[in-house]
């Protein structure tokens, strides 16, 4: 990093930055020449960006926190709790302005959970939210056994209807029948990029993350409060997986407890690495995560397209990662070298 | 007959450095050749590239008369070579014993591998002998081990490989005195093996003591060199920095203030401490070095009144006023700073920038609403580099490329932006060349006249001789005495650091 400047800014690390947006470029080219007609169709496209956009509010917060040396598990558990508690919140009557702040709210309190365990405790990232992510799954499912949908709710709480409504044009950009009129998700994803890239590369606070990620001692005896900047960046992840959860439910109409968000941990993760993070702390820029969150729906909306069983996606994706993994470490290699 | 080791106008340049520019070297077999030179001059460069590490971009490398040609530190290591590095690298969570043998352990049972453990224990405990540390160590992590102590681990691990040179950039910077003498003894056995050393060091005293000549590097290129007879500071001064250097010390008419000490420890235990609580204090205005021997608990000490390690009992005065100390940025609110002595670990981020690593503690003040002003960040950065002559092609190289003793400026540079009250430094000139260090003790030396109370924890006598208004020294822990300037001499600084009285 340090070559291009101070600290990473916005431009930073293009080498990796280019390599996604490459990978990107061929996926979309492919996809033209899969099937020019529907899936180059503008309501496909549209489709496809709204679900990037999703993915990459998940992927902003992990990524912030792999910059720091951390990581975390429960982000489909809490898009899960999140969703479901939403739909619940409204289902009994609570109106929907007042619960989605209180959503927010929740993962709030989540990320401070998270994060006192492991600057207070002491413990490993890697298992505080690994046990989050059975636990939040666990308190969904025991909050209701059966789906909570959209229409039930309107059903029951026929005033929330022109609230809902317009929660869901603005959030997600669809329109009361449900068609999607803008990608609004992606708009939301690139405010929240702009506004969590201006403190990443502005700020102090961006600075202080940057030395926590590579190396924790030196920046305490540089007198930075180690552990209030980890908790923040905790508090920050699970405020953006709840928000994920908002986003899902508003945008499917449906929660389910079982699998809502199921494994959208891996995506987000999945999303940092490709766009330049390394799970090692220290590396990763703003517009790249924004850009690795974007490679996995479009693959899977290729594959779809594609004609090959959707079962093969997992298998796709694996092997995505792996060869964008390898090809980061020989383009390191070599940048190295010379 | 040929030289055993023959270096030939090598040269080798990295991005934006020339670092080696020509060099030439010749060392015969059972010679002790120091090598000199300032920060950044080269020298490790060209260690790295006898041990392998690095391939030069031109030149020849011979031994016994023939051209040879090492691509990796196997190859070097096949041929006798072997190095140890400036910067320590040994695995922190194995045992000193298992660190002695990685990558070469004993085995039993044939094809099985086993380990052999009491095989190498029995060999590690003679290796531990020859360097001079105690055996119980043997089994201890190297993670627990204090710098000067991982230094003869590794000094031990070379002596264990069938080595024809031995090549040791800087061994001495965390030792102090009778590590450091114990040092020489293992060299002179090596010297009557007819083994050959190469030895890196900018501790000049040391340099004069053991070498049986000298070769100066100066902006990557030979600057000539020195027969046993030539050997003396100045020459060797002459030859890195190409001109005289005056006032090694420098001393202005300071005179501690009066009135509440810049520093006062009070029946002070930490965690990890003796049992004994501590007393000690630093005035305004005075410069106090703290000796001991390595282990002696003094960076312990340092790092409990920084906030880094526990208070369990006792009372940190600064200026008079009682202060809560349970983190580093407490401490730093206090008016104390601490220079760390593991520039690696905790003094340096070392993948990130050099003017990232500047700035870092200072960017509550580089900023406006938060947000780093860039402009003032490079002014404060380019004005440091300017004033400690940090060898660097620009702020924004990564801060590990630099050579150590640059890195080491680097570290101290953080902190001259501020004013403090207490200023720590922990080993501040470790490794840094004479007319650095020179600067830097002419900074302590203004910065005292300015009224910060410095306490400087140095394994350097000379530098401890040379700069202290008063030396505290401490013995497992405790202190075992305080000698007032006129006090001061080597043999009670000794006495005092091994446990005796005044
Ligand atoms: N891997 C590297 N990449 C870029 N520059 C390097 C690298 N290694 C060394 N340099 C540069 O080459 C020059 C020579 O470095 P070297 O480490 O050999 O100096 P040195 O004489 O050992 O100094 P010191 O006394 O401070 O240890 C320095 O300017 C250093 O910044
Ligand atoms: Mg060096």
């Amino acid at each position: 990093m340090s070559d291009s400047d101070y600290a990473p800014r916005w431009w930073s690390n293009l080498g990796s930055v280019a390599g996604v947006v490459g990978l990107l470029l061929l996926l979309y080219l492919t996809l033209y020449l899969t099937d020019p007609e529907n899936a180059f169709s503008k309501r496909n496209l549209k489709d496809v960006f709204s679900r990037q956009g999703y993915y990459a509010v998940l992927t902003l917060g992990v990524a912030v926190l792999i910059i720091t040396g951390g990581i975390d598990l429960s982000i489909g558990s809490v898009v899960g709790l999140s969703a479901v508690g939403f739909g619940l919140m409204l289902r009994e009557g609570c109106h929907p302005y007042l619960a989605l702040p209180i959503v927010l709210a929740g993962g709030v309190i989540i990320g401070l959970f998270h994060g006192l365990l492991v600057t207070q405790l002491q413990l490993q990232p890697f298992l505080v939210t690994l046990c989050g992510m059975f636990a939040y799954r666990g308190i969904a499912r025991w909050l209701t056994e059966t789906p909570v949908g959209l229409t039930d709710v309107t059903r029951i709480q026929p005033s929330f209807q022109s609230a809902l409504e317009t929660l869901r044009l603005f959030l997600i950009g669809k329109n009361a029948t449900g068609y999607l009129e803008f990608p609004m998700q992606m708009v939301v994803a690139l405010v929240l990029a702009l506004l969590i890239g201006i403190v990443v590369h502005g700020s102090v606070y961006g600075r202080y993350w940057y030395a926590i990620g590579y190396n924790e001692q030196a920046a305490r005896y540089a007198g930075i409060a180690t552990k209030q900047q980890r908790l923040w960046v905790y508090v920050l992840c699970s405020f953006l997986a709840s928000l994920g959860g908002l986003l899902l439910f508003l945008d499917r109409g449906t929660a389910d407890p079982t699998n809502a968000g199921e494994s959208q941990e891996l995506y987000a993760i999945t999303g940092a690495v490709l766009g330049g993070c390394s799970l090692r702390g220290g590396v990763g820029v703003v517009p790249g995560m924004v850009l690795g969150a974007m490679v996995l729906p479009l693959l899977e909306n290729l594959v779809n397209f594609a004609q090959i069983k959707s079962a093969v996606i997992p298998l796709v994706i694996g092997l995505t990662l792996l060869v964008g993994t390898i090809a980061d470490e020989q383009f390191q290699r070599s940048r190295r070298k010379t | 007959m040929p030289p055993l080791l023959e270096v030939r106008a090598i040269r080798k340049r990295f991005p934006g450095v020339i670092a080696l520019d020509g060099v030439s070297l010749q060392a015969d077999a059972g010679e002790v050749v120091a090598i000199i030179g300032e920060n950044g001059a080269g020298k490790s460069t060209l260690m790295k590239i006898l041990a392998g590490i690095y391939v030069p971009d031109e030149g020849e490398l011979w031994m016994d008369g023939r051209p040879v040609q090492f691509r990796d530190v196997n190859d070097a290591m096949q041929a006798g070579i072997s190095l140890i590095h400036q910067e320590l690298n040994l695995v922190e969570n194995l045992s000193v014993a298992a660190n002695l043998f990685l990558g070469r352990e004993r085995t039993v049972g044939g094809a099985l591998r086993w380990l052999d453990r009491t095989a190498m224990r029995r060999q590690a405990l003679a290796l531990l002998e020859r360097v001079g540390l105690p055996a119980p160590l043997v089994d201890v992590e190297v993670g627990r081990l204090a710098p000067g102590q991982k230094q003869l681990v590794e000094i031990a691990r070379a002596l264990s490989l069938q080595t024809r040179v031995l090549i040791m950039d800087e061994p001495t910077s965390s030792l102090t005195q009778r590590e450091t003498d114990r040092l020489y003894e293992v060299i002179d056995s090596l010297r009557s093996a007819s083994v050959t050393v190469l030895y890196i060091s900018h501790r000049l005293a040391e340099v004069k003591r053991c070498a049986d000549r000298v070769v100066a590097l100066r902006d990557g290129k030979n600057a000539g060199g020195l027969s046993k007879a030539e050997i003396d500071h100045d020459a060797m001064v002459r030859l890195m920095v190409g001109r005289e250097l005056k006032q090694y010390y420098p001393r202005s008419e300071r005179v501690p203030r009066a009135g509440f000490p810049a520093l006062e420890i009070r029946d002070l235990c930490y965690e990890g401490g003796p049992k004994q609580p501590i007393n000690f204090s630093v005035r305004a205005g005075e410069i106090v070095g703290m000796a001991g021997l390595v282990g002696a608990g003094r960076t312990e000490l340092a790092e409990a009144i920084f906030g880094i390690r526990r208070i369990t009992q006792g009372e940190v005065r600064v200026a008079g006023k009682a202060v809560r100390i349970r983190s580093p940025q407490q401490a730093m609110a206090a008016g104390i700073l601490l220079v760390p002595e593991d520039r690696r670990h905790h003094g340096l981020v070392l993948q990130a920038s050099v003017g990232f690593n500047l700035s870092l503690p200072n960017l509550p003040r580089l900023s406006r609403f938060r947000l780093v002003q860039r402009a003032k960040e490079s002014a404060v950065g380019e004005e440091l580099r300017r004033r400690l002559r940090i060898k660097t092609p620009s702020l924004r190289q990564t801060v590990g490329l630099l050579s150590g003793g640059n890195q080491q400026k680097v570290v101290f540079g953080k902190w001259l932006a501020r004013q403090p009250t207490v200023l720590i430094l922990d080993e501040p000139t470790r490794g840094v060349d004479v007319g650095a260090k020179s600067e830097i003790y002419a900074l302590m030396d203004q910065l005292a006249g300015e009224g910060v109370g410095i306490w400087m924890i140095s394994s350097d006598m000379e530098e401890v001789l040379g700069m202290s208004d008063r030396v505290a020294v401490l013995h497992e822990g405790h202190l075992t005495g305080e000698l007032q300037r006129a006090e001061l001499n080597e043999e009670a600084i000794m006495r005092l650091a091994t446990g005796g009285s005044k």
